[in-house]
């Protein structure tokens, strides 16, 4: 395939017009040595045809949650996405139009983006949101960075255990390079909750920052307001970050908690897991943070003519104006994803929101004590959850090609990432696994 | 081009009004033409020691961020809380309202670098020729370059 | 209240948001109320989510599709963007990355249920690999910027591992403002280098700049004025020869594929963006991916995992213990990934050096069409995009802003203007491969015809744009009382 109009009689055409010879006369002036190694080594084009064969075949080798029955959650989210996302994300002047630099022209994508920060603040309880940054485990890094851009002089930044395993690489892997960050990791307790004593006890006066996942990895409902207690006594901000923010649809929002910052994984709403990516994160703060704010934002203003319009504003606060002293780096993010997710958000709505909300909370709490029950495995922790949990499952080396061989992949291993857990596998119930699936995953792990 | 007399300035664009051995400052009215619209001041606190010649704080438009130097070293007594909600007062009045902070002065020959109304205006015009010269510089190498090509 | 529209004059139609449509208890989803308790404790439990839209499915979708057509994009406008490149996004990349095997991935899911996936990623790596000229590459970063600061990382890591990470950026004044923004993330101080009046560094200028206290010199290739930096190997070996890493900055890759290789430059590292020159679309700001390309010397710092060849198959290894950890989750933008690697595999070895040549072409004959009209401010030869300025069109009081905005009522996106910033108003163009010579004509035409009605009416220009939904927007009110989020009660 290509994608290259020019025929014989164009190229000819051109050349002349530009006043040369032949095409080679426009690269004489680069270093032959360099032009004579630059050859392509790889095969050559295909037809559509032959394109769609190969891509066809990559594909089916790998197990979709068309062909299996996924329990699987730890940050990324198997839900319905209703027909309609992919039919307005796939119009071109969504799907193939650039930044919103010349607004006049980018009402549609502008005034989309001002509704998600809208719908984000409404989902978060928080007063300001961004319009969205690469992904949930970024968006916890750069929490982190605008907490200290806010605590001058405060260089702790202390991150829970219960926390995204792979946010929490992210994190470290941004501060690594920042001389002036102590990271400190906070235990969990028997419940599955952060150790809110320990925090209380390690926070001082030097803290910046406090960072909970909410619900946490293990998709245990953080004491939010205990961990607000803890911070307010030392001063430290609190950051929230939420991987399934289906949840927030039945659970009191960190803006309600008094949460400084709010971030978290957009993926979930209507967004396809696609192995994790692209996604989106969200951001959200109090107002009075917002020219701390990364990413860009959305603000309304007016034309000369009195009409409402939508403009990226606020500017200044990153890379091409500020270079150096940027809030953050990020140029291209994730808009079409937050796209996605507003019209997801829009067609479930206020109702719809807490319909498929309680529809995981209920069926995931039913599985298991199901699974509890009557295929006798051990909870591992205590503490309220929405649609995931942890259970303990004996013998799990040898247990699995059980599964693998009905095409169930009945939840995460947990002892990678942490090893004083040997025998958790970490469980994730949606709308889109069946009751048949259900009883399916009960009875293989009852041995019957 | 207004360059009130009784004011001194500086080469970034400041001015300083003297009462006692209190310096208030301010930019200039061909600063504020410069920026464009000002969206956003930048203010130290009240207390935070400034030096002459290190920025104190910034002055935003829409599409720029410039710094603002201290003109001369001291302590911020007072800070003109009007601009935060109101920074097109900038624009507006720069001499007058648009007053950015008001220093205890500690040392009153830092006023000795600044230059008079005159020396200002002077000064402007200068760096605009500089700046037109240094374009017709390019112009005439230019022009130069495209002649030894003409009779290669 | 409805009012008759003024004949297409889109300007009149109002424009409600979701929050201002809808009706209370309305929704698109529809499904069956669950047995069971929510079991979650009354004081961690919430009422609603207040201000949530309540919206039916055909509203929903009208609302969008009209937002829809507020936009201009590359299918119904020649976007002529400098360093984005905007070449067409083919759909059978769309068809690919909605494939089951591909959208219904997850991926925790054990490696030995995804051999196709990572084929797929290891193909992709090696595919970058070649066309740059390197040795290893990793898919994680998301974006260009992201993969800046992954490769600023890795040189941080080699440098530190040698004893001292030294403490200086150098970056040229044509850089991008990611450059340094990711320099500052990545613990170092920048230090500008000036480019020569004709807009390329030379090695005199890294040479004075160049210590024992620089990491690394931060350079584009073609720069941002389209012009290729002709000194690089030179300047390479001044960087090489204080201990020093080269870093590219791969935006402008779609000039050099069969032309040039980043790898014989003397780069040690670099990163590459999909959404350029791979053809992923732009989605109205993302999301993209900016792969990082190194040099073996770079390869044990990657971040992990990374992807092994196996006898099997492939694996993924966490052991490389000197890596510099994650920089994003799982595996990256896999969606775009997919997408890049159909366009790439599309179109072969022949068809991304043909692309590469074509958009010289088309960039080199507009630059001839507009330069008796428009100032050029470096002589230097264009390679895919070419620089103008409003230097011609300012006796008339006329501004590149100007310039760009009109020609939004001639139907066309403007390019990229004022950047670089060493150029004072530039105007930079960059049609890319896809556009036809026709469009290429007419695009020259509507740059012309500004430029005329720039001395013969200026005030058309100056009050431009006149056809597209809303005229020129109060920035300045919008930066200065911020309104980021409708609230109820907000009057429209």
């Amino acid at each position: 395939m290509r994608y290259t109009p020019h025929t014989p009689a164009d190229k000819e055409r051109m050349l002349r017009t530009i006043g040369v010879a032949g095409f080679e006369d426009l690269i004489q002036h680069i270093p032959a040595a360099l032009r004579q190694k630059a050859k392509i080594s790889l095969p050559q084009g295909l037809t559509e045809v032959a394109v769609k064969k190969r891509m066809a075949a990559l594909a089916g080798k790998n197990a979709s949650a068309q062909d299996w029955r996924f329990f699987l959650g730890g940050g990324i989210y198997h839900h319905a996405i209703p027909s309609a996302v992919d039919a307005i994300i796939s119009r071109a002047e969504f799907a193939t139009s650039y930044t919103p630099y010349q607004p006049e022209v980018s009402q549609g994508t502008l005034q989309a983006m001002y509704e998600f920060q809208t719908l984000i603040c409404q989902l978060t309880g928080m007063e300001v949101a961004n319009a969205g940054v690469y992904d949930g485990a970024s968006a916890a890094a750069e929490a982190v960075l605008m907490a200290r851009r806010i605590q001058d002089g405060r260089h702790r930044v202390f991150v829970s255990r219960a926390l995204h395993p792979q946010y929490r690489q992210v994190i470290a892997t941004f501060l690594r390079n920042l001389v002036d960050v102590e990271l400190v990791e906070v235990p969990f307790t028997a419940s599955g909750a952060t150790d809110v004593e320990f925090l209380a006890r390690s926070l001082d006066d030097k803290a910046m920052c406090a960072v909970v996942g909410y619900p946490n990895f293990f998709g245990v409902i953080e004491d939010l307001a205990l961990l607000r207690a803890a911070c307010d006594r030392s001063g430290a901000l609190l950051a929230t970050v939420t991987t399934e923010p289906l949840s927030l649809a039945l659970l009191k929002p960190p803006g309600a908690w008094g949460a400084d910052i709010a971030v978290g994984e957009g993926q979930s709403l209507g967004v396809p897991m696609s192995l994790g990516g692209p996604g989106f994160g969200f951001f959200a703060a109090q107002k009075k943070f917002v020219r701390s704010l990364p990413g860009r934002l959305v603000g309304e203003t007016v034309d000369a003519d009195g009409r409402r319009g939508f403009v990226l504003t606020l500017s200044t606060r990153e890379q091409h104006i500020r270079r150096e002293k940027a809030t953050s780096n990020i140029c291209t993010s994730q808009s079409l994803c937050a796209l996605a997710s507003t019209v997801f958000m829009s067609l479930l709505g206020k109702q719809g929101m807490r319909r498929l909300a309680e529809v995981n909370a209920r069926r995931a709490h039913r599985a298991r004590e199901r699974l509890v029950k009557e295929a006798g495995l051990a909870p591992a922790f205590t503490g309220p959850h929405f649609n995931e949990f942890v259970l303990n499952v004996g013998g799990w080396a040898e247990r699995r090609s059980r599964f693998f061989a009905k095409r169930i992949v009945p939840g995460i291993e947990l002892s990678p990432w942490y090893p004083e857990l040997p025998d958790a596998l970490l469980v994730c119930v949606t709308e889109m696994n069946e009751e048949e699936e259900i009883e399916e995953l009960v009875r293989t792990f009852a041995g019957r | 081009m207004e360059f009130p007399d009784g004011l001194k300035y500086s080469k970034e664009h400041e001015w300083v009004l003297v009462e006692d051995k209190v310096a208030i400052i301010g930019i200039t009215e061909f600063a504020q033409h410069e920026l464009g619209d000002v969206v956003y001041v930048e203010l130290p606190e009240i207390g935070e020691k400034v030096v002459k010649d290190d920025p104190f704080g910034a002055v935003e438009s829409v599409k720029a961020v410039s710094d603002v130097f201290a003109p001369v070293s001291g302590a911020v007594v007072e800070v003109n809380d009007t601009l935060p909600e109101n920074p097109e007062t900038i624009n507006d009045d720069p001499y007058g309202d648009g007053w950015m902070i008001k220093v205890e002065m500690t040392d009153m020959d830092d006023l000795k670098d600044l230059m008079n109304a005159e020396e200002y205006a002077e000064y402007i015009e200068q760096q605009k020729e500089e700046d037109e010269e240094e374009e017709e510089e390019n112009d005439d190498e230019d022009e130069e370059d495209d002649k030894e090509e003409d009779e290669e | 209240m409805s009012e008759p529209s003024q004949g297409g004059d889109r300007r009149t139609q109002r424009r409600p948001l979701i929050f201002e449509s809808g009706s209370a208890g309305r929704s698109a989803f529809f499904w069956p109320e669950e047995k069971g308790a929510n079991e979650i404790p009354a004081e961690l439990a919430r009422e609603e989510i207040a201000g949530f839209p309540e919206m039916g499915e055909l509203e929903v979708l009208r609302h969008f599709t009209r937002l829809s057509h507020l936009n201009f994009s590359i299918e119904s406008q020649f976007y002529p963007l400098g360093s984005c490149t905007m070449k067409y996004n083919p759909k059978v990349n769309e068809v690919a990355a909605r494939m089951p095997g591909f959208a219904l991935l997850h991926p925790l899911m054990p490696p030995e249920l995804m051999p196709g996936a990572l084929e797929l990623l290891a193909e992709l790596e090696a595919m970058l690999a070649e066309i740059a000229g390197m040795d290893a590459v990793t898919l994680q970063p998301a974006a260009g910027a992201q993969g800046e600061l992954t490769g600023l990382m890795l040189i941080r890591a080699y440098l530190t591992e040698r004893g001292d990470p030294r403490k200086k950026i150098l970056v040229p004044d044509t850089a991008h403002g990611t450059n340094p923004a990711s320099s500052t993330l990545c613990g170092y101080n920048v230090v500008q280098i000036a480019s020569n009046k004709n807009g390329i560094i030379e090695p005199e200028a890294v040479e004075r700049a160049m210590s024992d206290d620089v990491a690394a010199l931060m350079i584009t290739n073609p720069n941002t004025l389209g012009v290729f930096e002709r000194h690089i190997q030179a300047i390479a070996e001044v960087v090489h020869r204080r201990g020093g890493l080269v870093y590219l900055d791969g935006a402008n890759l779609n000039a050099l594929m069969g032309i040039a290789k980043p790898g014989d430059m003397g780069v040690d590292v670099l990163h590459i963006n999909l959404h350029k020159t791979f053809s992923t679309p732009h989605g109205g700001g993302g999301p993209g991916a900016g792969p990082v390309g190194v040099k073996a010397h770079l390869k044990d710092y990657l971040p992990t995992p990374q992807i092994v060849k196996t006898p099997a198959g492939h694996e993924l290894r966490e052991d490389f213990p000197k890596s510099i950890g994650r920089v994003r989750s799982f595996f990256g933008n896999f969606g775009i990934l997919v997408r890049a690697y159909t366009y790439m595999i599309s179109l072969g070895s022949d068809g991304l050096e043909e692309a590469s040549r074509m958009a010289l072409l088309n960039a080199n004959y507009l630059r001839k069409r507009l330069e008796n009209t428009f100032f050029l401010p470096s002589p230097e030869p264009s390679m895919h995009e070419c620089v103008f300025t409003d230097k011609n069109q300012q006796k008339g009081g006329v501004t590149t802003l100007d310039i760009a905005k009109r020609l939004l009522d001639y139907g066309f996106h403007p390019p990229t203007i004022y950047f670089p910033l060493v150029v004072s108003g530039a105007l930079m163009i960059e049609p890319t491969e896809t556009e036809t010579r026709e469009t290429l004509d007419a695009f020259a035409e509507a740059m012309i015809a500004i430029a005329r009605e720039a001395k013969e009416e200026s005030a058309l220009v100056k009050s431009a744009p006149h056809t597209t939904p809303v005229g020129r927007l109060d920035e300045a009110r919008a930066a200065r009382r911020p309104v980021l989020r409708w609230e109820p009660g907000s009057e429209d």
